[in-house]
């Protein structure tokens, strides 16, 4: 099985400060990887780069058969492939669930508007919210915000996912409920890269754990090396983490 | 203080009032279309990347805001003048105001712009949809319906600024009313009569930019929140 994302050798600077020095890793088709680490690690970063909302100074970058370094790569296209959930939900508050999730695939896949509503009505399946199609944003818990903004994403019908935080702002109760979607997507079949720092969801459902240190990849494994930490740093953020 | 009113002797007016209050209308919406269009551009290239167009943009709005409307009436009709462009009163009139309220707009529309979070954009990027997409889609639309409010009450000052335009003979409202109380000498009247239509058009035109409010933004129609 090939790689559909392969990272080699990524450097990142925000002006001075040099936040990936060297981050190398590949997820495999059908894989679901866990990012974790501190805040400033680089996770978030490593994520961004992927779809290229942070552009790279050096190294090479290909997701999905499109070259991510290339100054000429079809942004566009490569964002089609490559679907992305945020921490703060994003959702846009003055359209209705539906059009949330209508929006870029009439926009960008020219899907006509009498498909579209059973388009949004397939995605809202599969993260449990088909009533809410007509309610606005404001009107939804975090929770729900969240699902939909997977729904929206999964209505372009990505090759990969990326998860950036995304119970982050939630509370204990709505964060299972974005869990158990992630869970039954990565049970699917979903190419999933998670920044996250739910351990216990790295441990039972991510194919491979990478823990990131100081812009590098510092241990990488099963999920089952959270148990069995070999790096020092690494047990250290597990004991305070958890 | 004795003052006989005297109304009636306005009565033969009634015709010259009303071409003059229509006159008044259609020059504020054809300058608040236009107005409307060259400051949502003007917004645009004052937040692009593009240094000089943001400069240029910028300095347009600040002239703009920062000299009396009426000097800019004078500028641009005689300026065109003397630069052997001889427009109709009318166009001249409603250019003025295209100019002067294209700049008011631009600034209104652009605070609209400012308030939309980076995270709205990363997000529409995220999803594959283009530059001009994302202005129109996840800028632009909840950004009006945010500042409009402030967009139709600028429209509205806009109407009753119009009345300046009668100092190149616009024969608008105040124009009207000007060789009307020239003719009839009632000035008092002619000015309270002028000035309860002026009053009633803002009304009017508020009332219409309720409903059109309504009918475009159907978020706020549904929950009557603000956005």
């Amino acid at each position: 099985m090939s790689a559909v994302v392969k990272l080699h050798d990524i450097h990142k600077s925000f002006g001075s400060v040099e936040v990936l020095k060297g981050v190398s890793f590949e997820i495999e088709k059908g894989e679901v990887v866990a990012i974790i680490g501190r805040s400033g690690s680089g996770k978030s970063t490593a994520l961004r780069c992927i779809n290229r909302l942070e552009t790279i100074q050096s190294g090479t970058l290909e997701v999905c058969g499109h070259r991510v370094d290339d100054q000429s790569l079809d942004l566009r296209a490569l964002r089609q492939d490559v679907g992305m959930v945020f921490q703060s939900y994003n959702l846009f508050p003055h359209l209705t669930v539906e059009q949330n999730i209508t929006l870029a695939p009439r926009r960008v896949k020219g899907v006509p508007n009498r498909e579209a509503r059973a388009l949004a009505l397939e995605s809202l399946q599969r993260v449990g919210l088909a009533e809410k199609i007509d309610a606005y944003p404001e009107q939804l818990s975090g929770g729900q915000q969240q699902r939909v903004a997977i729904a929206r994403s999964l209505a372009m019908q990505p090759k990969v996912m990326l998860f950036d935080e995304v119970t982050s702002a939630l509370d204990p109760q709505l964060t299972g409920e974005v869990l158990r979607v992630m869970e039954t997507l990565a049970r699917g079949g979903m190419t999933m890269a998670v920044v996250t720092h739910e351990m216990a969801f790295a441990r039972r459902v991510a194919n491979r754990v990478i823990f990131m240190h100081q812009g590098k990849v510092w241990e990488t494994g099963p999920g089952d090396m959270l148990a069995d930490p070999k790096t020092a740093e690494l047990r250290d953020f597990i004991s305070n983490g958890l | 203080m004795r003052y006989n009113f005297d109304f009636a002797s306005l009565q033969e007016y009634w015709p010259e009032f009303l071409r003059g209050a229509l006159m008044t209308l259609e020059m504020t919406v054809i300058a608040c279309v236009l107005g409307l269009v060259i400051g949502v551009f003007c917004a645009i290239g004052r937040r692009g990347k593009r240094k000089w167009l943001a400069t240029l943009c910028g300095a347009y709005v600040e002239i703009v805001r920062n000299t009396p409307y009426l000097i800019q009436i004078f500028f641009i009709f005689f300026g065109l003048a003397s630069a052997g462009l001889k427009l109709p009163i009318f166009a001249a009139a409603v250019l003025t105001m295209v100019f002067n309220v294209g700049a008011y707009t631009a600034e209104i529309v652009r605070a609209g712009m400012d308030t939309i979070h980076p995270g709205q954009i990363e997000a529409a990027e995220a999803l594959g949809l283009s530059t001009p997409q994302i202005y129109w889609d996840v800028i632009l639309r909840p950004s009006l319906e945010r500042v409009y409010p402030s967009l139709s009450g600028q429209f509205v000052l806009m109407m009753l600024s119009s009345s300046v335009t009668s100092q190149i003979s616009a024969e608008e409202l105040t124009g009207v009313a000007n060789s009307v109380q020239s003719e009839s000498f009632r000035s008092f009247e002619t000015f309270i009569v002028v000035a309860v239509l002026y009053f009633a058009m803002a009304m009017l035109l508020k009332f219409a930019f309720h409903l059109f409010g309504q009918a475009i933004f159907p978020r706020r129609r549904r929950l009557g929140t603000p956005l």
